[in-house]
Order: C-alpha cells, then sequence, then structure tokens
C-alpha cells in the first residue's frame, strides 16, 4: 500500500512528561485523515514533528515513500507539508498578501504574487481581497487567508488543528467543499477536531490518541458520537440531566444595552435584551467576533454602562464594578483564562483573591487573611478534581482543563445566584468538560441563575433550556426550539455575511 | 545544549541565592577589570577600600547611613509602582522639586521657631514630590503617554527650574551672591540621632517606612492590586480594580516618597538649599529597587548595599586619584547580573544532549 | 533680521537634528521588532567618547567614526545578549544599559575633559556648494549630514520594499506567529538591537566630532531621552523621523538664539524648552489619536518572546 505519509514509533518527551509515547499512524493519499484526542492527549506534539517545529526523541517518518525528518518547517513547507494553526498565525498589521508571502519561502511580493493569490481564491472557492488588512477581517475570512497560505505552496499533504470551531455552520459547508475537492485533486487531509459530528461527515478514517499513546484506528462513520467520545477519553461519559428546572422568576435581565465599541476592530452591541429566571441556563450562542468580548465586559462590570441597562435581584447595577457586583452575589467566569480569569504568574491561592467579594473571609477591611485563603484554596482543588503539585503552583503552570475546573470552583465556592460564563469548555478536555457541566447543571438545580456564552452548539444545545443567538452585536429572542430549533440557530448566526 | 524550562513554581532557594550569585560575579567582573586597567595599584587594596574600610570606621560607617537613608525611601516608593508595571524614572526630579517645596517653607518661617515647622516642611516636600509625579500620572491616564519620557524629561526641567529659584527668589540676600539659599535655622534642620555625625532622623523613617510597605504589599489587598495590575492587566480589571486608580496611587506614593527624601537631604546633611542637591538619588533608586527584587525588607539591605559602593567609592577616589564613575560602573554591572541571574527563579537551566 | 542669520539658523537646525535622527532611526528599527530599548542615552555617549578619543589619537575621521560605531555595537550587544537570551525585563536592562553607558564613558574620558580635537570638514561640491545662499543650505555639510538622511532613506527601503522588512515587522506585530512560521526571530531582533547600537553610536561621535570639539561627561544632556520620544512621535514610519528631529533640533537652536533678541526669560527657562516640548508633542500626537485605535505600535513592543521548541 502506497502510503504519504508514514509515522513510525515516534516519541517525544518534555522532562517527565511522555507527549508522544511510541506513536505510529499511515496517511493514505487522496484521503481526509481525522486525528482524534483530549487536550493533552498528544495531537499537537505529533502535528508539531511532522510539521518540523519540534524534534522527536525517537522514532522515524517516511514521505512519499523516502525518509523525512524535518529540521524546521521550512523543510517541511519545501517537502510539500502545509499547516493551518488554530491559533492563526497572522499578523494584524499587515495585509492579506503580506501575510501570505511571509507564510512562503522563496517568494517576492509583487504583481504577479497577488495575481496568483486572485487565482487560487477563485479556484477554491476562498473570498478574500489581497490588499485588505488582516486586522480588518472577520474570523472565518481570516481562516480563509490562512488556508491559502498554505494551498499557494502545492502541499501534497494539508495539517488542520481544529479548523471550524470559529466557523458559522454555513462556512463549516463551504470548507468541506473546498476539502473534499483538495483531497480529490491529490492533497490528503490531517484534520484534527473534536467535533466528532463534523468528523463523521468528512473524515474516511480516524486515528485515536489518548495519553500521548495510540488507541485505536477506525472508521468514524461507523461508529456513533459516543463511542468515539468514549473512545478518546477512555471511559463512559456521564448523561447529563436536569432535575430541576426553573422557577418561573426572573433574577436577571438585560435592558436595551448598546454600546458603541472603543477599539477599531471591535464590534457595535445594538439594544441587547434579555431575561433569566431563578434556576435556569440561558445560553447565547454565536460564532467568535460577533460582540460576546464586547458584552462580556459589561456583563463583567469591566466597563460600565447606564444604571437600567442591567437589572440584578431588582436593582439596576449597569454602573457597578465587578467587585460591586460580586456583593450581590453575581460571579463570572471569562472566556480568556491565562491574562483575565487567571493571572498567570501567580500562585492559585493568590488568584483566589480575584473575585473575592468584600464580605468574604478572605480580607477583612482591606487586610488579607492568608491562612483561611489558604483553606480554601485547598477546598477548591479537592472538590473541582484539580490535578496541581501545590496551593501555590503557578496557573501558568496548570493544563488548561485543570485550569478550568479551578477557576469554576473558585465562583461556585461562593454559591452564586447568578453565574455568568464564557467559553465554559473551550480548550479543556472531554472528561474535565464533563465534570464542568456536571457542577453547572448541580448549580441551577440548587436554583441559581446560569447565563451561557459559548460558541459550542454541543454544548449549548445540551445545557440550555433558553436559546439566544448573538449575530453582528444584536441579540436575538429566545429561539423556539421545539420546531427546528436548530436550522433557526443556524440562520441567525449567519446574519448577514461579511 | 542549554534550555531554559520554565519552573514550575518559583524557586525559593534561587531566591536568596541569586543576588549572591550575581554580587560574586560583579566582584569577579570588577577584578578582572581593575586588574587590567589600573597597572601599579593594588587590586586587592582598592577592593578593600570600596567594601570593607567603610564598615570599619564610625565616621565612614555613618557616611553610609547618610546615603542610605535616601535611597531607601525613594526606592521603596519605586518599588510599589514597578510592580504596577508603572516605570517612574524621574524621580531624581520629584525628589528635587520637593526638595525645593520643603525648603521654601523653612526659608519663609526663617525667624520663626517651632517644632512644627520640620513636619510641615516634610509635608511640603511630599506634596511637591506628589504633584509633580502627578503630571506624569495625568498624562498617562488622559492621554496614555508613556511615564517613562514624561518623568524623565521633567527631571531635566526640575533641576533647571532649581537652578533658577536659586538665582532668583530664594537665594541667599546677604550671600555674596552664591546661588544657595540661607543656611536653615535651627528649627528647620533635621534632629542628629547619632551625635557627632550626620545620621538624622529620616534614617529612623526610612525603615519604618518600608515595614509599612512590607505590610501593605503583603497583607492588603492594595498590594494585591498593585501585583495583578502589574502582571495581568486584564485580570485586573477582571477583579474590580481600577486601571487609573492604580496608575496614579504608584505615582503618587513613589512621588511623595521622593520629594521627602528630598527633603530630608535639603534639611538634613546639606543643612540649606544648594545645587549640588541632586545626587543622582533618583537614578540609584532605581537599582536599589531592582536589587530588592522589588521586596520592601530586600530594599533595606540593598539601599545599604548600594550606599556603601558609594562611600567606599569617595574613599577611592581620594586615595587613589581614581574618578567617581568607577562606582557607577560597579552599579551597572551589578544590575546586568542581577537581572541575568533572575531567570534562574523562573528558570531551571537544563544541560540536554541531542539523542538522535 | 538678515538673511545670512536666517540662514545660520536654519543650518544650525539642520545639524542640531542629525544627532537626533541617526538615534531614532536605530531606534526605530529596533521597535519595530517588537523591542524597546532604553539604553539610548548610555549608547550615545559611548560613541561619543569613543569618536572623541580615537580622533584625538589618529586624526583620522574615519577610524572615529568607525570606533563610536562599535562601541555603540558593543554595548548594544549586552543589551540584545540579557534581553534575548536571558529574558531580562527590557525597561531594566535598557535603564541599566543607560547607567553601565554613563559610567563606562565618565571613567574611560577621564583623561580627556582639557583636550580638544580637530573637528570634520564640510564638504566642499565644486560650483553646488557657491552658489548663493542654496549652496551653504543643502551642499555644505559633513558627510555624516548626508549619511543620516540617506540611514532614513534606507531603513524605509529596508522595512517597506525588501522581504526581511517584512518579516521584520511581523516580528514586532506577533512574535509567536512568526516563530509558528519558522522566521528566526531572536536572530532578527539581535541584529535590529546591533544596528541600534551602531546609530547611537554614530549619532553620539556627531556631537563630539561636530558640533563641539570636547569631550564632557554629559554631552549628550537627554538626547538619547529625547530620541526615544522621536521613535513614538514618528508613528514608527521613517520619515517622520526627520521632521521631528528637525522641530527639536528647532527647538533647540532657537533657544540659544533667543538670548540674541533680547528676550527677558533667563536662560535656565529657555534650556527647558526641548524637553517640555517634547512632553507637549507626545501629548497633542495622543490628542490627534483619541478617537481611533493605535494601529501604528509595534504590537509585541516590550514584551518578552518566550520560544518553545
Amino acid at each position: 500500500m502506497n502510503y504519504q505519509l508514514q509515522i513510525n514509533n515516534i516519541t517525544k518527551s518534555y522532562g517527565d512528561l511522555k507527549a508522544n509515547d511510541d506513536v505510529s499512524l499511515n496517511i493514505k493519499p487522496s484521503s481526509i485523515h481525522a486525528l482524534l484526542g483530549e487536550n493533552g492527549a498528544g495531537k499537537s506534539t505529533l502535528v508539531k514533528v511532522i510539521y518540523g517545529s519540534l524534534l522527536p526523541d525517537r522514532g522515524e517518518m517516511k514521505w512519499l515513500g523516502k525518509s523525512y525528518s524535518p529540521k524546521n518547517p521550512f523543510d517541511a513547507r519545501e517537502q510539500g507539508i502545509a499547516m493551518v494553526f488554530q491559533h492563526f498565525s497572522l499578523f494584524e498589521s499587515l495585509t492579506v498578501e503580506e501575510n501570505i508571502v511571509l507564510g512562503l519561502d522563496g517568494v517576492r511580493l509583487d504583481e504577479n504574487f497577488t495575481e496568483k493569490i486572485i487565482k487560487y481564491s477563485k479556484q477554491y472557492g476562498l473570498d478574500i481581497n489581497p490588499h485588505q488588512v488582516v486586522g480588518d477581517l472577520s474570523v472565518g475570512a481570516r481562516q480563509r487567508v490562512e488556508i491559502i497560505r498554505c494551498l499557494m505552496q502545492n502541499p501534497k499533504l494539508l495539517i488542520m488543528d481544529e479548523p471550524t470551531s470559529v466557523l458559522t455552520p454555513q462556512e463549516v459547508s463551504d470548507l468541506f467543499i473546498t476539502l473534499r475537492k483538495l483531497a480529490d485533486d491529490g492533497c490528503s487531509i490531517l484534520y484534527i477536531s473534536h467535533k466528532l459530528e463534523e468528523v463523521r461527515q468528512i473524515c474516511s478514517v480516524a486515528t485515536i490518541l489518548r495519553g500521548g499513546k495510540l488507541v485505536e484506528n477506525c472508521i468514524p462513520q461507523e461508529h456513533t458520537q459516543q463511542e468515539l467520545a468514549e473512545m478518546m477519553i477512555g471511559k463512559k461519559l456521564i448523561q447529563l440531566a436536569r432535575s430541576n428546572i426553573n422557577s418561573g422568576e426572573d433574577i436577571f435581565s438585560i435592558n436595551n444595552l448598546s454600546r458603541k465599541s472603543d477599539d477599531m476592530f471591535g464590534v457595535d452591541l445594538k439594544s441587547i435584551s434579555l431575561s433569566v429566571m431563578k434556576g435556569s441556563i440561558v445560553g447565547i450562542a454565536g460564532v467568535a467576533g460577533n460582540g460576546q468580548d464586547e458584552l462580556m465586559e459589561l456583563l463583567i462590570g469591566e466597563i460600565t454602562s447606564p444604571p437600567d441597562t442591567l437589572s440584578f435581584k431588582g436593582n439596576d447595577i449597569g454602573n457597578l464594578n465587578s467587585h460591586q457586583r460580586r456583593e450581590l452575589s453575581m460571579f463570572f467566569i471569562p472566556e480568556e483564562r491565562l491574562g483575565h480569569g487567571a493571572v498567570p504568574d501567580m500562585g492559585l491561592n493568590e488568584n483566589m483573591l480575584l473575585s473575592r467579594p468584600q464580605k468574604s473571609e478572605m480580607t477583612s477591611y482591606g487586610v488579607i487573611d492568608w491562612q483561611n485563603v489558604e483553606t480554601l484554596t485547598q477546598k477548591v482543588i479537592s472538590d473541582f478534581d484539580v490535578q496541581t503539585f501545590s496551593t501555590k503552583m503557578l496557573a501558568k503552570s496548570l493544563s488548561g482543563g485543570n485550569l478550568q475546573k479551578f477557576m469554576v470552583g473558585r465562583e461556585l465556592t461562593q454559591n452564586p445566584e447568578l453565574l455568568i460564563v464564557a467559553q465554559p469548555t473551550w480548550g479543556v478536555d472531554a472528561g474535565s468538560a464533563n465534570n464542568i457541566h456536571q457542577a453547572l447543571i448541580a448549580l441551577a438545580d440548587q436554583g441559581s441563575a446560569i447565563l451561557i456564552i459559548s460558541q459550542d452548539l454541543d454544548e449549548i444545545l445540551s445545557l440550555c433550556e433558553q436559546i439566544h443567538v448573538l449575530s453582528e452585536g444584536s441579540l436575538s429572542t429566545a429561539v423556539d426550539m421545539t420546531n427546528k430549533g436548530l436550522e433557526k440557530i443556524s440562520q441567525l448566526m449567519v446574519g448577514s455575511e461579511d | 545544549m542549554i534550555r531554559l524550562i520554565p519552573r514550575v513554581e518559583n524557586s525559593t532557594a534561587m531566591i536568596l541565592l541569586s543576588p549572591l550569585l550575581a554580587l560574586t560575579l560583579t566582584a569577579i567582573s570588577a577584578y578582572l577589570i581593575f586588574v587590567s586597567i589600573l597597572v601599579d595599584i593594588e587590586v586587592s587594596s582598592v577592593f578593600y577600600t570600596l567594601f570593607v574600610e567603610p564598615l570599619t570606621d564610625s565616621y565612614y560607617l555613618s557616611e553610609l547611613l547618610v546615603k542610605a537613608a535616601p535611597l531607601m525611601i525613594i526606592a521603596l516608593g519605586l518599588s510599589i509602582g514597578f510592580r504596577a508595571g508603572v516605570w517612574n524614572i524621574g524621580a531624581e526630579g520629584q525628589y528635587v522639586i520637593g526638595g525645593i517645596a520643603g525648603s521654601a517653607v523653612g526659608l519663609y518661617f526663617y525667624d520663626v521657631e517651632g517644632f512644627w515647622i520640620i513636619p510641615l516642611m516634610a509635608l511640603a516636600g511630599i506634596l511637591g514630590g506628589m504633584f509633580y509625579a502627578g503630571i506624569a500620572a495625568f498624562l498617562k491616564t488622559r492621554y496614555q503617554v508613556n511615564e517613562i519620557l514624561v518623568t524623565l524629561m521633567l527631571t531635566y526641567v526640575a533641576v533647571l527650574f532649581l537652578s533658577a529659584m536659586l538665582q532668583g527668589p530664594l537665594r541667599n540676600p546677604s550671600g555674596f551672591n552664591f546661588p544657595e539659599s540661607r543656611l536653615f535655622h535651627d528649627s528647620a534642620l533635621m534632629p542628629i540621632i547619632w551625635q557627632g555625625t550626620r545620621v538624622h532622623i529620616g534614617l529612623i523613617i526610612a525603615v519604618l517606612l518600608s515595614f509599612v510597605a512590607w505590610f501593605g504589599i503583603k497583607k492588603h489587598i492594595f498590594g494585591m492590586q498593585i501585583k495583578i495590575s502589574g502582571s495581568a492587566p486584564r485580570a485586573a480589571k477582571f477583579a474590580g480594580f481600577n486601571d487609573n486608580k492604580t496608575v496614579w496611587y504608584s505615582l503618587l506614593i513613589s512621588g511623595g516618597l521622593a520629594g521627602l527624601a528630598g527633603l530630608f537631604e535639603a534639611a538634613g546633611p546639606a543643612g540649606q538649599l544648594t545645587p549640588g542637591l541632586p545626587q543622582f538619588y533618583g537614578f540609584t533608586a532605581i537599582i536599589v529597587a531592582f536589587l530588592a527584587r522589588l521586596h520592601p525588607i530586600g530594599v533595606l539591605f540593598s539601599s545599604l548595599l548600594i550606599a556603601l559602593s558609594y562611600v567606599g567609592g569617595e574613599n577611592v577616589q581620594i586615595d587613589y586619584d581614581l574618578p567617581k564613575s568607577i562606582t557607577q560602573i560597579f552599579q551597572g554591572m551589578l544590575l546586568f547580573y542581577f537581572l541575568a541571574c533572575d531567570i534562574l527563579i523562573k528558570y531551571k537551566v537544563v544541560l540536554f544532549k541531542t539523542i538522535r | 533680521m538678515n538673511e545670512g542669520l536666517l540662514i545660520d539658523i536654519i543650518i544650525g537646525i539642520s545639524i542640531a537634528s542629525v544627532p537626533l535622527i541617526f538615534a531614532a532611526i536605530g531606534e526605530l528599527v529596533v521597535e519595530r521588532s517588537g523591542v524597546l530599548n532604553l539604553g539610548v542615552e548610555g549608547m550615545m555617549i559611548v560613541g561619543a567618547l569613543l569618536g572623541f578619543v580615537v580622533q584625538f589619537h589618529t586624526g583620522s575621521p574615519f577610524l572615529a567614526v568607525l570606533a563610536a560605531l562599535l562601541g555603540g555595537m558593543a554595548i548594544a550587544s549586552i543589551f540584545a545578549f540579557l534581553t534575548q537570551f536571558l529574558l531580562t525585563n527590557q525597561v531594566a536592562t535598557g535603564l541599566a544599559l543607560t547607567l553601565f553607558g554613563l559610567g563606562f564613558s565618565a571613567f574611560v574620558g577621564r583623561g580627556y575633559t582639557e583636550e580638544t580635537i580637530q573637528l570634520i570638514t564640510s564638504v566642499h561640491i565644486p560650483i553646488l556648494s557657491d552658489i548663493p545662499y542654496v549652496g551653504p543650505l543643502l551642499f555644505s555639510y559633513n558627510p555624516l549630514v548626508y549619511l543620516a538622511f540617506f540611514m532614513v532613506y534606507l531603513v524605509w527601503w529596508f522595512l517597506f520594499k525588501t522581504k526581511q522588512g517584512l518579516v521584520l515587522r511581523a516580528i514586532g506585530d506577533n512574535h509567536d506567529a512568526a516563530h509558528a512560521i519558522g522566521h528566526k526571530v531572536i536572530r532578527y531582533r539581535v541584529m535590529a538591537i546591533l544596528f541600534g547600537g551602531a546609530m547611537a553610536g554614530i549619532g553620539g561621535a556627531f556631537l563630539s566630532l561636530v558640533q563641539v570639539p570636547i569631550w564632557g561627561e554629559d554631552m549628550t544632556a537627554g538626547r538619547g531621552w529625547i530620541a526615544l520620544g522621536l521613535v513614538v512621535f514618528s508613528s514608527w514610519q521613517p520619515f517622520r523621523v526627520i521632521f521631528g528631529a528637525i522641530l527639536f533640533g528647532g527647538i533647540t537652536i532657537l533657544q540659544l538664539h533667543a538670548q540674541g533678541f533680547d528676550i527677558r526669560i533667563s536662560a535656565q527657562y529657555l534650556s527647558m524648552l526641548p524637553y517640555l516640548a517634547t512632553i507637549i508633542i507626545l501629548v497633542s500626537l495622543r490628542m490627534r489619536l483619541k478617537n481611533k485605535t493605535n494601529r501604528t505600535v509595534p504590537n509585541c513592543l516590550g514584551r518578552i518572546f518566550h520560544s518553545t521548541t
């Protein structure tokens, strides 16, 4: 069998951690091959080894039948392997064509080059304008720039890392058309994703990693989503079920909240209205870049608004800062962990202080009771299964999943009457995500209200009984889920295309 | 191949060891430089004069304390700001303005006696420094103008202003036209605590301040506010800390303390306002703050160390006819090594053998 | 006021702006790559010293300028090593560099404070230099002045017309992305820092070799800091550096001539003008930008780059 890429017994360690443990993998020509696994399973490491960003400790690779050991990404690209990163490697202050030429080797920027870009974009249905500044582009458009940058190298293997996590359903279909065309033209695709339904749609074969080891090669269509997920985490998932739905009493509402963005690249919010009842979980769906960040800043209180735009327990709170809101028992979990929800260079115990309300056991008249902080930190660590060496471990040293569990725990130990959370399980391994979902449901069952902002439709659908869609700064009314709810949501998400 | 691997926790061992390592490396480098430049001088005796001699003689020891006090006071203020990422580089200017303001009050009451005069002068000094630093705070919060440039430019302005004041309104009317103020009267002089030397009460205040600062930073939420603002501004907002307030606090505190140090200097060792008021304490305090790793108690020790290098440097100047700039070179090198060794706290140095 | 005086003033302004142009254009490249080097003052004074000393001993302007260039690069390399390989805080390291540079130059220069040297002579281009008015104004400067303006053009061409310049700008925009693609972030930054050191060195040498033929400990008088302000003022665009430098040079010269115009402000207040002007201009720049996000700042300026291979 002629394999395009053969990987044999790759091992790579970071200190004591074996990121890849004797992994082997074979990719056939013209195939779309999925690479599955939780965060921390070793997918990124393996892919970096293939792309030349990392040198493996042991093992070897064969590309197109010949021995292959790239020393850096230049080597990989030269041989015909290209990669679209999850976090785009784009330069916001530069134009599309400047961005593209930076990713290619041995090419200069001139009119011929610009024409070439346009040719490729037409050929693969990827609509972009070479002279636009990347900072002005939508997320979908940026991804198209990344993809064209790769395609212009005429690759024989295209590695895609979580390509659809930032796309609307329509954009996803368009992308799949492009990918199928590419595969037919002879370019294989290594597709990393945690969107199992999509994987089942487009990938012909899947390799599953767990804990650095290869655990399974299978054909996605032959399994259900549930089965694939369980192969990824190695144990059965706990089914989510609400035992106690809302009590009908409004506890929080957003009233005609509008705001012009300060940032040139930001989104203006237009007259947002929404209400949340006690004991209910409300979700705001929508792809990134439609105003979620701006809305979250206003909800947390990092930016204030006219008092009556936000009301909680009958009080107008729009002009209160986050600290004051916490005193009323409103708590928040922002999307970005390091740098926003937690300080990277501080220990977990110090990070507890980020969300202390005035009347807490942690401080009195401003003086910190470190003993108490220590106890509370310990409690969060044990109650929420945070894997850490000590309470002083630096936030940046924790894995994404563990840090997220810590942040969720930090807010939940305050017994919030209202919890507002953005992207609760982004970048979190499936096991921890499940824990977090369980915790949120338990909180709502106790009578607290929860507002979730998430790009993960699956998450919203499984947790929320009331769903709105945020598109270009406007919030829809609650979507009637009883009749073709999913279609309605997709349409709302698209709004007007870029 | 040597690689730096980030540590999971800051290494407490290294927090103590790395300054010592830096000190050792500086001593070795200084030794090598001196040996090559100073051909006919016994280098080890230069070292002795520089580092040991001041400690053996009570006069030199007192001078060491005289120099340590202003360094300590200014560095305490700076370390708070630096933790917050607010870089007050112009403490020298605030020191001068504070000295002018405080001296002006003392001179105004030159024919009045009273125990309240010195505290009033100190207050004027603090307010003067705060006002001057406040300009930078205003420009930064309102217009996002970088405080490094503003405070620095204002330092040059302050020194020129001092000269203008001493040739004009504050000049001693019966002083033969020298650009100096009157000698301060008894009520306007800092009380001496070590008889026969120039060591005044400012030293005690400095030490007290370092404990107050230590408490504020470690035990009070204000310390967390400073630390978080400097480390992760978005997280500071999340916690409810107001960004602008942090900038104002940082600059007002460091400016006020610098101004206080300026007044202490004028009313203490100098006893009058002269063009010699600016002695680069404001700049040297930056080194003191960094050497202390921005820790208040560390400032206590590093200011003593730097003061030692000043006094020793002066003696070397006299005994061996070497310029004052030797001290500056030494201090610059110490800072370089210190910054270099600092990474040992955050990173582990590992030797990799490439296996392939 | 006669034309002769006006021409003298314009020539004076051009000359006063040259050290600033050199220092600022060098730092501009450094900041475009994402690094903030506050050691400009230290590098300039070292350049001033080395230029003076070498000229004194050899009488060769060429060697003097070369020494200044190399000296600036040498101490810039300390900064490069610490910030790029040992990942030290850029602000602190830059300050240490300035302090060290000031001390080092004062120390080495202690024996030269009484000496004077031969200034670098101006060019004399046949015919062109003899045109009345225009001749002295444009064609009779010493070579370093022309070099300064040429360097600005060269930097502009490099940054905006070459691929390496594009890579450098990209590194300043997003060093993680640049690294992921495979560009050598540290290598570019080190080169930029060394270039900045060379330029600051030449700028300093201009002071001691052209403007005033003596050596003094505080020769640079804060010009290095003003150069840093100039970089911000120019919004990191090369040609605007010239505009800004002339503005500041102008203020310095006008302040010197003000006494000649019988203006009754005591010398100290006039001397404050360049420093106050720096602040005022920075503020007015911000006021203009108040409603727009500042897109021109290199995004990674001052941030430490951790390579994760």
